[in-house]
Order: C-alpha cells, then structure tokens, then sequence
C-alpha cells in the first residue's frame, strides 16, 4: 500500500475543490434543528487534563469543561473574576483570592477553597509532570485561609501570572481528582464549566451537554446550543464535504487556497492569531564561525526577502507583515523599531561589505511552515548569491538541531500559549536560556527585568529597548502573524479569538 | 511437514525481533522524542523534564531490552500520549482496521479470481479487455483520490451514504469499496497468468481430451495449479490490508490502527508505535507462514523443496 503524506494529499485538492463547486443539493440544517454544533478537529484531542495538554483541540474542550480562578475578557483585554470573585496582590509575591460561593461541579460537589489548595498544590509538584513549566513553575505554595479565601505564594516574580490564572489553570474537586489523578480527570473530567462532558471516544469522538448548573455571574455565561459533538476527521477534504453537506457546523485551520474555493457554498471567516512566523538566526551557532555572525549579513538577507509578497501569496486574509519580533496584539510588542525594506541592491552591498560578494550557501531547516514560504524565501536570497539548502523536518528535529547549535537560520513559528504578552515569547528566545543561540546579556538583562516587573511602565520600556536592540541587530526575520480560517454553518453565529480558543458557549443559531 | 512448519517458525521470529529493534532505533534516529512529546510551544527545561520522566536519558540498547523484557510479559506499555495503557488503545482501534481489512480484501477475491478466469479462458477477449482496464485504471488511480471522489458523488451530490466514520455500518461500503479496488488488480493478473501457464499444458489438454466437462478441467485440475502464486500474494495483500490504510482510514475518518501508527510516529508515541510494529510484524509473519504451508498442502513439490 502505497502511503502519502498529509501534503500530498493537498494536491489533490484543488481538484476536488473545483468538482465540488458544481456539486447539487440543498446542505441539510442537522445542527440547527436539533441544536446540536457539530465540530470536526484534524488532530486528535489529548486526554482532558488541561495541564497536560499541548494542543488547541484538547485545551478548547477543556476550557468548555473546566474554569480557572480568572478569566480574560479578549474584547476589553481587562482580567474578570471567574471561579475566585476578587483578588489583590498583598505583597509582590503573594495573591489573595475570594472565592465565589454557589458554584456547584457538574457531579454536585460543591466548589470550596479546598479544590484550588489541592489542585495547585499537586500539578506544581514536579512529579506531576505538568506539560508547560512556565504555567505552573511560579507558585510555590497555595495556602487556605477560610473556606472562601486562598493565598498563592510566588516562588519568583512572574508578569505572567495573573493572565495564566485566567482560565489556563483550571480548578478540579479535590475529592475526585485526589482520588483519581490526572489519569482520572481525563477519563471522567469533571468541571464548572459551561458544558459538561458526557461521553467520550479518547481522540475519536466526544460529547458535551449544556450545564444547567453554570454559576450565575459567569464570565462563560449565556450558552445557547444544547449539545456538542466534537470528532477528528484527519482529512480537510473530508471535513468540507461534510460541512456542505450540512453534517457538521464548524471546522478551522483551512488553509487560504481552500478557503479561497469554499466561500461560495459555506460561512468563512478569517481571524488572526497570536502564533508568528519568523527565520531565527543564530551567530552563535556552529562555533560563533557562520556568514550568519556578521550583523551586515542578517541585514542583508532580511533586506533581500520579499516578505509582504510572501505574507499576502501564502499567509493571506488577516495575515500582516511583521517588523517586530513578537505578535503587535502582545502587551510590550512595540511596533516602532528599525524595518527593512525589500531592496535587493541594498542587500548586494551590505554582502559586499561584509566580504561575501559572491554570496555564500547556509543551510536552514523550516519546521511547521508551508513550503511555498520557506521556497520563496530561498528564491529572494539566491536573487541575492545567497543559497539556501532547505531542509524540511519536524518541529522536534529542527530545534533539536537549533539547540545543539547546528544550525545558522532556523523557519518556524510560535504561538505564545495564546496568551497576548511579550513575555510569553522574547525571553525564550533571547533570554539566556537553550533557545537562545544570541546570547546578548545586555537583552537578557532588559527582558528580566521586563518579565518580572509588577509595572506595567517599566515592563513596557524594557521590552521596547529589547525589540529595537532585536531589530537593529537583526537577530530575527520576523515574518507574518498567522490568521485561521474558520468554515461555519450559514446559520451558526461564531466569534473567533486571537488566542485560537473557540468559546462555542457564546455560539448561537442565526 | 512438520520439520518444515517448525522451520518456517524459527524464521518468523527472527523477523519480527529484528523488526522491532529496527523500528526503535529508528525512532530515535527521527528526532529527539523528548522534544517531539514536550510539544510545539516546549521551552528546552521541559524537554528536560520529559526525557527523566519517560527514560530517554538511558541508553537506547537498555530502553530497548527494558522495552523486549516487559514486552515479553505481555506489558506493552502506556502511551504517552493518551497516558493509557497500549493495549487499550490498540483493542479500541484494531476493530475498525479488521472490518475494513478483512471486507475488504473479500471483496477483492470474490471479484478478482472469477475475473481472472473468465479474462484467461480467453485472453484478449472482450472480459479480458475490461478486466484489463479496471487493472490498470485500479492501479494507476491513487486511492486517497478515488475516495475523495467517490465522497464528493456518493456522499454529496447523490447523499445516498456517510460521507464518513463507522458509527452505522453504511460508513463501510465506501471505504471497503475503494480499498477493495486498489487490492484487485494483482489478484486478478495473477490468476489470469496462472490460468493461461496452466491450461497450456500438456495434463490440460490430456484432460480435455478425455472428454471431461468444461467445470472440471478448469476447478479441478487448472486452478488447483494456478492458484499457488495467488495464495503467497493474498497473503501479503491481507497482511497489507490489515496493517491499516493511512490513506483510507484519513480520508473516511475512520479511526484504525494504520492512523493511529501514522499519529503516534508524529507525536513520537514510542509505546504505542512499538506495539503496534509488533503486531503487525507478527502478523505479517503469521500470514506468509501460513501461505507456505498451505501452498506446501496444495503443492506436494514445495514440501521437499524446503
């Protein structure tokens, strides 16, 4: 039997697009009538233990399930209360929390100051194994001091706590989750949520149920649609038969071409995202001893790639151009530093200049990137003498590669957990740690300094000096902000969200 | 016979143990699994974390005998992506890849064996011409496009069936259908080949002459010869059917063993793609070693061959 790859099957599609086109038939209203939504997820979802989930499928079940302390309100960007009805900062590195009182589990328990005490106290320890260090390695112990009010002890100033407080932690009830663990909770996650699960195929099929018990005051409030049928088509093409044919109501990441083809026969609509795509380069890379090390060289490469032609032909829809090294919609993603322009004489001289007027060849590995991207990146650059020797791997590979410093340029992207703050991407890639193949003290100082700052204006300063140092040194390319297609029903009203969370609770049949 | 059975057997195993150690070496080979299991957004301390936690620090030859010896009790493992142990993983997905496989491959003997009779009783006649062409047109199709089709005419425009899953049993015929096609053809080239060296010969005509009806000289005494390249390759198309169509199963959203090896290679599920190598390996093995010996029944030859 003769395997393809997911890629090879795109091939086909425009193809199939143009056939389905002339296809006939009324698309049936399955979803509407019996106020079921009907979602289909390429991937599979991970078991619904939320801190141990690194993909979106399995995180947006969850947050239908779960609730966490806080929540985000993305359209005013201002943190409300949700599980905790008030909080304070008591010193620099401890929070109160009242608790909100009525809030009943979807198995009646009651939620009480034990539930959080417990459910902190056991995903920070490292035995746990929660998935991202980075949303738990702050605490450091959570205390009760009344049945309505718990503290949180900080193990190091984090500006990134309150907004992963706000629904990325969710709450479980002690007595369950004691008892059963992580193992447990996914095989029968039990939450406050808006929706309950109420069965479940692991990574196949899953089923949730309007929760009538949702606390009142709820910032997940107002959920109209009654069920929800979630199952994993791994294949796009199958996915928009069934959303013509009326058989499901919501499918995303449809990529632009595709989109482009189906707006005649169902609901698209694009939105961007907070994931960027960027060429990292690395001076320290390879002994410090690659063309890449001189400053005029990554000027030059960057001055030779075309990126607003690359960003409208294959990102498209919501897509922009990007300058700074992180997405504008982050907190201290100043938007005012050095730009390079696509000028290809401009990038000759600086070769020139730096001694490579006959150009050089480099190698870079593009992980998690359309093809087409990284070919027209390498096509501007031999414009310029540059050659590029692509080489297409799986994220694992890549920045298994990048880390061991064998690599001059590195293609991916980075989604920032969602979470619209600076800090949730510079630091890993110029703060000192593995990823960081600069190594500049002076950006590693700024964005400490940034990082755990509790005010915002010092924050914002030295993320500013950060992304300029960044740009003038042109230690990135960065690239475009990703946008996601989503194809809905005709009749399902649907508001996406730059943090690739659906929030099928405020969903509604037109 | 039994010599030869006890034999075949030693061979088996050798297969599948060298199969195992070479799919697990491979695996590292891919890419760094501590990586691929920190995920995307994975900073390098959680990478860390994962490599103590699942033993990827160690040497592979002390993961891979770790892994031989609890694989040995019968223990396959969790699967680190579902943090649930194999087997049960495998058990809910190895009923959807047996119906298909299995229909599937039904479907392709009922219809091939007759054809490729009919096609060599007369070769270059008219059913021959039309077996010619599904042949080539099932072979030269690619079956991801021929199920998309089939989806876009059947489940679309005519929505006489589901376009996808296995939650009824109509969610079958599509994609049984589709695999059918593209495991017929060599069957069917391979009895009408058969069938044509077979009724050349000389015993053929013999019984022929003798006046023996038409049935007989071909059922009793043509395709009892013919018939022996057919078994070994049979085998080898139902071990393939069997083993999961990536392709079928993708497009038909049917959740079988054959995507779930594609995604645990993806998400660098060492246990889960180990087992399932195993099982495979052994049932390739299984397969071949019983086409021999039912090939050693039917051909009194091969016995002594071996």
């Amino acid at each position: 039997m003769t395997h393809y790859s997911p890629k090879y099957f795109l091939s086909s599609v425009a193809a199939l697009a143009a056939s389905l086109t002339f296809a006939v038939g009324t698309p049936a209203m399955a979803g509407k009538e019996n106020n079921t939504l009907n979602v289909a997820f390429a991937a599979e979802p991970e078991p619904l233990d939320t801190y141990k989930i690194a993909g979106r499928q399995g995180l947006i079940l969850a947050r239908h399930i779960y609730d966490g302390l806080l929540y985000k309100d993305l359209d005013t960007g201002e943190i409300v209360p949700a599980l905790a009805e008030s909080w304070e900062f008591t010193s620099p590195l401890t929070m109160e929390f009242t608790l909100r009182k009525g809030v009943k589990f979807h198995n009646g328990a009651d939620f009480t100051a034990n539930d959080v005490v417990q459910t902190l106290n056991t995903v920070i320890t490292p035995e746990y194994g929660t998935r991202y260090s980075i949303s738990v390695d702050w605490i450091e112990s959570v205390e009760k001091l009344a049945e309505d009010k718990v503290r949180i002890n900080m193990s190091k100033p984090f500006a990134g706590a309150v907004e992963m407080l706000a629904d990325a932690l969710p709450i479980y009830p002690h007595d369950f989750f004691s008892e059963n663990g992580s193992e447990g909770m996914a095989a029968a996650p039990i939450g406050t949520g808006p929706y309950k699960l109420v069965s479940q195929e692991a990574g196949i099929r899953y089923e949730m149920e309007r929760f009538e018990g949702h606390y009142e005051g709820s910032p997940k409030s107002g959920a109209t649609i009654d069920n929800i049928i979630v199952r994993t088509m791994p294949e796009m093409n199958t996915q928009y038969a069934e959303l013509m044919s009326g058989d499901l109501d919501w499918i995303w990441r449809i990529p632009p071409d595709q989109a482009k083809q189906l707006e005649s026969r169902v609901q698209i609509i694009s939105a961007p995202i907070m994931r960027i795509g960027y060429v990292g380069f690395a001076p320290e890379s390879m002994g410090g001893d690659s063309p890449i090390a001189d400053k005029r060289v990554r000027q030059a490469l960057i001055h030779a790639t075309n990126r607003a032609a690359i960003t409208d032909a294959f990102a498209g829809g919501a897509s922009k151009m990007l300058n700074t090294a992180c997405n504008p919609a982050q907190f201290g993603c100043e938007q005012d530093v050095t730009s390079y322009e696509y000028d290809p004489e401009k990038a000759r001289a600086l070769l020139a200049e730096a001694g490579y007027e006959d150009g050089f060849e480099m190698e870079m590995v593009f992980a998690a990137m359309p093809r087409p991207t990284a070919e027209a990146v390498a096509a501007d650059l031999a414009n310029v003498g540059v050659t590029l020797i692509l080489n297409e791997q799986q994220y694992s590979s890549g920045i298994g590669k990048w880390r061991a410093k064998e690599l001059p340029a590195f293609f991916s992207n980075w989604g920032s957990y969602g979470i619209g703050d600076a800090v949730f991407i510079l630091s890993n890639f110029f703060g000192g740690g593995a990823d960081d193949l600069v190594q500049d003290p002076e950006l590693a100082e700024w964005l400490n300094v940034a990082d755990t700052a509790s005010d915002r204006d010092v924050r914002a300063e030295n993320y500013s000096m950060a992304v300029k140092k960044i740009a003038d040194e042109a230690y990135w390319m960065p690239m475009y902000n990703f946008n996601v297609n989503y194809g809905l029903a005709e009749d399902l009203n649907f508001t996406p969200h730059p943090d690739e969370f659906a929030r099928w609770w405020i969903s509604s049949w037109k | 016979m039994l010599g030869y059975i006890s034999k075949r057997l030693l061979v088996a195993f050798c297969v599948c143990a060298t199969v195992s150690a070479i799919s697990f070496a491979l695996m590292f080979m891919s890419g760094d699994p501590a990586i691929a299991i920190a995920g995307a957004g994975g900073r390098a301390q959680d990478a860390e974390a994962v490599r103590i936690a699942y033993g990827f620090d160690r040497p592979i030859v002390i993961q891979y005998l770790d892994w031989v010896g609890s694989a040995l009790t019968g223990d396959l493992g969790r699967s680190i992506y579902f943090n649930v142990p194999v087997t049960e993983i495998i058990g809910n997905r190895v009923g959807v890849t047996l119906t298909l496989g299995v229909l599937s491959f039904l479907l392709a003997l009922v219809v091939a064996v007759p054809l490729g009779i009919a096609a060599a009783l007369r070769p270059n006649g008219w059913v021959d011409r039309i077996a010619l062409i599904l042949a080539v047109t099932g072979q030269a199709i690619p079956s991801f496009w021929l199920g998309l089709m089939a989806i876009v005419v059947f489940g679309v425009w005519y929505d006489w069936l589901p376009i996808s899953g296995a939650e009824t049993w109509q969610g079958y015929i599509l994609p049984v259908i589709v695999l059918s096609y593209y495991a017929m053809p060599a069957m069917m080239r391979i009895t009408r080949s058969g069938m044509i060296d077979v009724l050349a010969t000389d015993y053929v005509r013999a019984a022929k002459a003798k006046g023996l009806p038409m049935s007989t000289v071909i059922f009793r005494h043509a395709l009892r010869n013919a018939v022996l390249p057919l078994v070994s390759l049979a085998a080898v198309q139902l071990g393939l059917l069997l083993s999961g169509s990536i392709v079928i199963e993708s497009v038909f959203a049917l959740n079988g063993l054959g995507r779930l090896a594609w995604e645990s290679l993806l998400r660098s599920d060492l246990p889960v793609v180990q087992a399932i190598i195993l099982i495979l390996s052994l049932l390739y093995v299984l397969l071949t070693t019983l086409a021999d010996i039912l090939n050693a029944i039917l051909d009194p030859r091969l016995r002594g061959a071996s």
